[in-house]
């Protein structure tokens, strides 16, 4: 997340006119995009999940629902760990800050680490991004799902390592609390994609 | 100041050109309806146009005016009112324009549930549109008949069409062209429908009199999308009839010895330096006005099509040549590549393939 | 703001710190340099994309034969289709970003947008993204597959200039969004004490709108361009017919993209005229609060008419209903802005100077593309009307008599300001009048030959049609375009090298842009105003007498002085800041990351398509280019 230069009021002035922060304020206007972003993913899904020629592999066959629960635990309780990251910083206390935040990217590893072991097994089942439009509509949904996940497991363990570092103060809060909300949000997908795409028949 | 009439001055001359140009004869004019479908929508636009053109008078008039009447003049205080609006005026110029549009729209929605439907009607004629990169196979299943790039109807009834665009796979000929979208419109006829891989779409049209309706491919479809035409013969209900019996009726053997024999067997088998093992015009094509879903257009009673090339050229012996010598120089991309065909053999050809559909006179 | 106490620092380059020169360029943070670098690119491609129209003209100045054409169609569909490309994505949208960086900032009373750096990324990636689609020039070909890449022709389409298409307009689309944000972010939160929202000028509401229609509308053509790549270097199957995949899809997504992006291009324009208007007229805009929420309803209403791009596809009377309906709505609040236009100008005092003749110009001509946009409404009309020339002049009616007009009269409006000079007003009618007939001789005539039948995109057309005068007299046009630029560019060299020097306010104009020298000082306003009404420097000038005339105020009042309360700048970190002057300003210092990063994109982009190599290297150059941006000390 880029530094925000934009203290250039005088400091006699509130910082901004909604009293929102700058960075805040642009990352709820990023995660509305992007809500635009997967709601165009997911569309192309339900249109096309059914679309699998004669004979061909369907998600429904290759789905394994229990395993995905599991997997889909794991991401939202990385939320849980995302919340008390937050809340160690918020009371300025640096160690369980760093702890929280390698627990929620642990937590999203494993998720990933199970995204990885079921594409794998759906391929071995022939079920792939060329075997059927279907293929095509659900791996790249949830491609670029893991890939947001991916991106923000990055930023977890940069900020962590910047913490241990001693470079992330108190004042760089809102670095925080703006990745929460990013990782609440790729989260909160996640739970739509799990309810439409693989729960929903 | 000068006439008031003064500010529609600048006003004359578009609108004098814009008379001027409603020509109504033009051979694909959408103003020159010559079926139901096209005059339905004719009687449509015409009155939204002119509504249009009142609404363009009234309201350039009025800025025309304004930008004169209200100009600053030297020595002029220049300090006008500062009126920041006026709530009721603001109101009427909204409700206004509401209305017209709710009232233009009664007559639209109705017209589009009425083009919408397929008439019931026992004469209907169905007909079967593939298009094609970059030609149009009509096939008519209950008549049992195929053909390429002009659709023959008879005229005062409903033809059907169901319309998809297709590549079927070709064996033993380098193919290029994909399955693309494309656009079915005979301006005269009938508003336009695509043509979707993938997809059925659906029209009706009719031509109220006999004669040649043009048409052209209206969605993008690649490197000869701008030659892509069609035209629609419309019969009298006895010349319909009779052009359909022809086309099921196999292709005449031309008398043996002659140029055109000689020809009927270079279609069969061809041999040039480019293809030395040989090869045949009937890997894509066929002159049997039967059999549809082949490569290239149907070539039945090709001695009567008016144009080659799908619309875009006069079917004359000289271009056929030059067609046979090398098609690509002709309509860039088609599948159908130089065969290195000889002068002689061309020759034969041409003579065979103009005297498919000449034998009964027509 | 506090300083990060960090304990130990590694060695560290230094921020550049020249704000003047060659190279400052490349590393400037600076809005205003910022919006002149859009501006000057969008009117380079303006040149290209023109070129591309007098091409397509002289193909059809009169009929021929598919051998005898000049262009032959495989150049032909490159060209159309570039010109397409460039002028929506590379020429209008910039010039609006031109506009918004330079003067949104002024305009609120700010010093600089809210994330300087993400600002100047923005721009570097436009530049590349608009670079990298021209590339395929050298590399197998332009894109040729229309504007709008209809499917399945863009997905299976051999060779690289569909991907070059898709991959290109990607790395565009991430810089309107990413400006978006910055955008949103600046016109909510840095507003000058006083100005609430309904205290904006129009030009403000109206930026404000699009990056909201930004924000929405560019996702989903990211998904379809994903698609679209995907299929083409992955082999996905998302728009093969054969496999079950729908081209209508494309569409679908295209056009939920395109049609707001209609919106994205018109409304600055609009937000200009609305300064203009007034300003030349001497009043206030009639009925600013209906402007403003008609601009609204436009964006929200926007989102829902898209399929009146696809009534041909068969949908079904239900669906085309739907959208037809919905579409004669979103006419409504287009039309009634005419009416207020026309209410600031009535009893206005008006001088016809060249910004304010191209706003009258855009009125007109707008007119006239909103009626027959009106008879496209007409579903069945639209059978007839779409893919051919009638939907051509349409949309080059509002495009060109519209958003280009209006570009135009900001141009020439604002030129006092960003170049500090005056141009020759002379000149600047000649050009108007000139682009005025020219474009009326381009465009009128494309209405009539639509309803003759004339379809679009196709590289000659024959004779015996009846189409021989008008296409003529519309090549004619198109060269009457180009030298009235001609007229634009020498005035524009003559202003720059030695026009008439500009003061703070040389049009006795409404707003606070209008506050400070022309052009602005690097920090903008020496303190940042208070603001008390809407058009907050007319009423710093003038009060109303009981008629409601104005009256000059007596106390000095115009001019360079910022009025209303001081405001101490109280920054007593300056260190290093060498622009600061004797007011102690924190201005961003510039930095070179944003133009590292932004190179990463294109070489990403390359990866995709050639090699592996670029892939690498141009995801490390984007993350080193991150990386030194959220490492880089702020002072």
């Amino acid at each position: 997340m880029a530094t925000s230069d934009a203290h250039l009021g005088s400091a006699d002035h509130p910082a901004t006119a909604t009293g929102l922060d700058n960075r805040k304020l642009a990352m709820w206007a990023f995660l509305g995009s992007e809500c635009l972003f997967f709601g165009a993913l997911i569309s192309t899904f339900l249109l096309y999940r059914e679309r699998v020629p004669e004979g061909g592999v369907r998600p429904e066959d290759v789905y394994d629902i229990p395993f995905t629960s599991v997997s889909s635990f794991v991401l939202l309780m990385s939320s849980l760990t995302m919340v008390l990251a937050l809340a160690a910083i918020q009371r300025g206390d640096h160690r369980q800050l760093r702890i929280w935040l390698v627990a929620t990217a642990g937590l999203g590893m494993v998720f990933i680490a199970g995204q990885i072991f079921e594409f794998t097994a759906f391929i071995e089942h022939g079920f792939t991004m060329r075997s059927s439009v279907s293929g095509s509509a659900f791996f790249v949904l949830t491609g670029f799902h893991g890939a947001h996940v991916t991106v923000g497991i990055l930023m977890l363990l940069v900020m962590a390592m910047f913490s241990a570092a001693g470079r992330l103060t108190q004042e760089h809060t809102m670095r925080i609390e703006m990745l929460g909300l990013y990782w609440h949000f790729v989260d909160i997908v996640w739970v739509v994609i799990f309810t439409l795409v693989y729960l929903i028949p | 100041m000068r006439s008031p009439l003064r500010p529609l001055l600048p006003l004359v001359v578009p609108l004098a050109l814009l008379l001027a140009a409603c020509r109504d004869d033009l051979p694909a004019s959408t103003l020159n309806p010559a079926g139901p479908q096209a005059r339905e929508i004719d009687n449509l636009f015409r009155p939204v146009f002119w509504i249009a053109v009142g609404v363009f008078v009234v309201v350039e008039a009025l800025i025309v005016f304004a930008v004169f009447r209200f100009r600053r003049r030297p020595g002029d205080a220049a300090n006008p009112v500062q009126v920041h609006g006026n709530t009721r005026l603001e109101i009427i110029w909204t409700a206004i324009p509401a209305i017209i549009l709710a009232v233009i729209a009664v007559p639209t929605v109705r017209t589009i549930f009425a083009l919408a439907e397929t008439p019931e009607d026992p004469n209907l004629v169905n007909v079967r549109v593939i298009g094609h990169q970059w030609w149009w196979e009509f096939q008519y299943p209950e008549l049992g008949i195929v053909t390429a790039n002009e659709i023959h109807l008879p005229v005062d009834q409903p033809v059907h069409l169901e319309m998809t665009s297709e590549e079927p796979a070709a064996s033993g000929v380098d193919k290029n062209a994909i399955p693309v979208a494309h656009s079915f419109w005979i301006p005269r006829l009938a508003g336009k429908q695509d043509v979707l891989p993938g997809r059925t779409t659906r029209m009706t049209i009719q031509a109220e009199d006999p004669g040649i309706y043009l048409g052209q491919c209206a969605e993008f479809c690649g490197l000869s999308h701008a030659n892509m035409r069609l035209r629609a013969i419309a019969h009298t209900e006895q010349d319909f009839d009779a052009w359909v019996r022809s086309m099921r009726s196999p292709a005449p053997e031309p008398a043996e010895g002659t140029l055109e024999a000689e020809g009927a067997e270079l279609f069969q088998r061809f041999v040039t330096p480019e293809y030395p093992d040989g090869f045949s015009c009937l890997a894509c094509h066929t002159v049997d006005g039967t059999v549809g879903d082949q490569v290239g257009p149907n070539l039945a009673r090709y001695g009567e099509r008016e144009t080659l090339g799908a619309g875009v050229f006069d079917n004359t012996e000289a271009n056929l040549r030059r067609w046979l010598r090398d098609p690509r120089a002709m309509k860039p991309g088609v599948v159908m590549p130089d065969y290195g065909l000889s002068e002689e053999q061309i020759d034969a050809l041409v003579a065979y393939l103009m005297s498919l559909g000449a034998e009964d006179g027509q | 703001m506090a300083v990060v106490a960090a304990p130990t620092r590694r060695p560290w380059p230094r921020r550049p710190s020249a704000t003047t020169g060659f190279s400052s360029w490349f590393t400037t943070v600076d809005h205003k340099k910022i919006g002149i670098l859009y501006g000057v690119t969008a009117f380079f491609f303006f040149l290209v994309g023109g070129v591309e129209a007098l091409l397509i003209r002289i193909n059809l100045a009169a009929p021929t034969t598919p051998e005898g054409a000049l262009i032959d169609a495989d150049t032909y569909n490159q060209i159309f289709t570039m010109h397409g490309v460039t002028m929506v994505f590379f020429v209008v949208m910039p010039l609006g970003a031109a506009f918004f960086n330079y003067f949104i900032p002024l305009m609120i009373g700010a010093r600089d947008v809210a994330f300087p750096r993400l600002n100047a990324f923005s721009y570097w990636v436009f530049l590349l993204g608009g670079l990298f689609v021209y590339s395929g020039i050298f590399l197998g070909g332009l894109p040729d597959g229309g504007w709008f890449a209809y499917a399945p022709l863009s997905s299976m389409e051999p060779g690289a200039r569909m991907t070059f298409y898709a991959i290109g307009l990607q790395i565009a689309g991430v810089a309107s969004l990413v400006a978006a944000v910055n955008f949103i972010v600046t016109i909510l939160n840095l507003r000058a004490p006083g100005m609430s929202l309904m205290r904006m000028p129009v030009f403000v509401w109206m930026t404000l709108v699009v990056q909201f229609l930004l924000l929405f509308s560019l996702p989903i053509l990211a998904i379809g361009l994903f698609q679209l790549t995907f299929d083409r270097a992955f082999s996905s199957l998302f728009f093969n017919p054969t496999a079950g995949g729908d081209p209508v899809l494309w569409q679908h997504l295209f056009w939920l993209f395109g049609h707001p992006e209609v919106y994205i291009l018109i409304l600055p324009a609009m937000g200009i005229v609305s300064e203009v208007l007034p300003v030349f007229s001497r009043k206030p805009l009639f009925g600013y609060a209906a402007i403003v929420f008609a601009g609204v309803a436009i964006g929200f209403i926007g989102f829902g008419v898209w399929a009146h791009h696809m009534f041909a596809v068969g949908l079904g009377a239900i669906a085309n209903t739907a959208f037809g309906v919905s579409t004669m709505i979103i006419a409504v609040p287009t039309g009634i802005k005419i009416f207020n236009w026309l209410g600031t100008m009535w009893r206005g005092a008006l001088t016809l100077t060249t910004p304010m003749l191209f706003a009258i110009g855009f009125v007109t001509m707008f007119v006239i593309g909103g009626l027959s946009g009106v008879t496209h409404a007409v579903v069945p009309a639209d059978y007839q009307q779409t893919d051919t020339y009638y939907v051509v002049a349409h949309f080059h009616y509002v495009l060109f008599g519209g958003a280009i007009f209006g570009l135009f009269s900001g141009i020439y409006y604002w030129w006092p300001k960003f170049s500090g000079r005056m141009f020759n007003e002379r000149l600047g009618k000649l050009h108007f009048w000139i682009m005025l007939i020219g474009f009326n001789l381009t465009f009128g005539p494309m209405h009539i030959l639509g309803l003759q039948g004339m379809p679009r995109r196709q590289y000659f057309f024959s004779e015996g049609l009846g189409w021989d005068l008008w296409n003529m007299v519309s090549t004619i046009g198109a060269f009457t375009i180009a030298v009235s630029v001609l007229v634009f560019m020498f005035n524009a060299v003559r202003s720059l090298a030695a026009g008439e020097r500009a003061t703070a306010d040389p049009w006795d104009a409404r707003t606070l842009e209008w506050t400070i020298p022309s052009p602005p000082p690097p920090h903008n306003f020496d303190e940042i105003p208070t603001v008390h009404a809407r058009d907050e420097l007319w009423h710093r000038k003038y009060s109303e007498d009981r008629q409601g005339r104005p009256i000059p105020v007596v106390a000095g009042a115009a001019g360079e002085a910022a009025h209303g309360e001081a405001h101490g700048e109280a920054h007593d970190d300056g260190t290093g800041d060498e622009h600061a002057g004797q007011h102690g300003f924190h201005l961003p210092l510039p930095s070179y990351w944003p133009l590292v990063a932004a190179i990463g994109l294109p070489l990403i982009g390359y990866g995709l398509m050639f090699h592996w190599v670029f892939l690498a290297a141009g995801t490390a150059t984007l993350l080193a280019g991150l990386y030194g941006w959220m490492l880089e000390p702020l002072e």
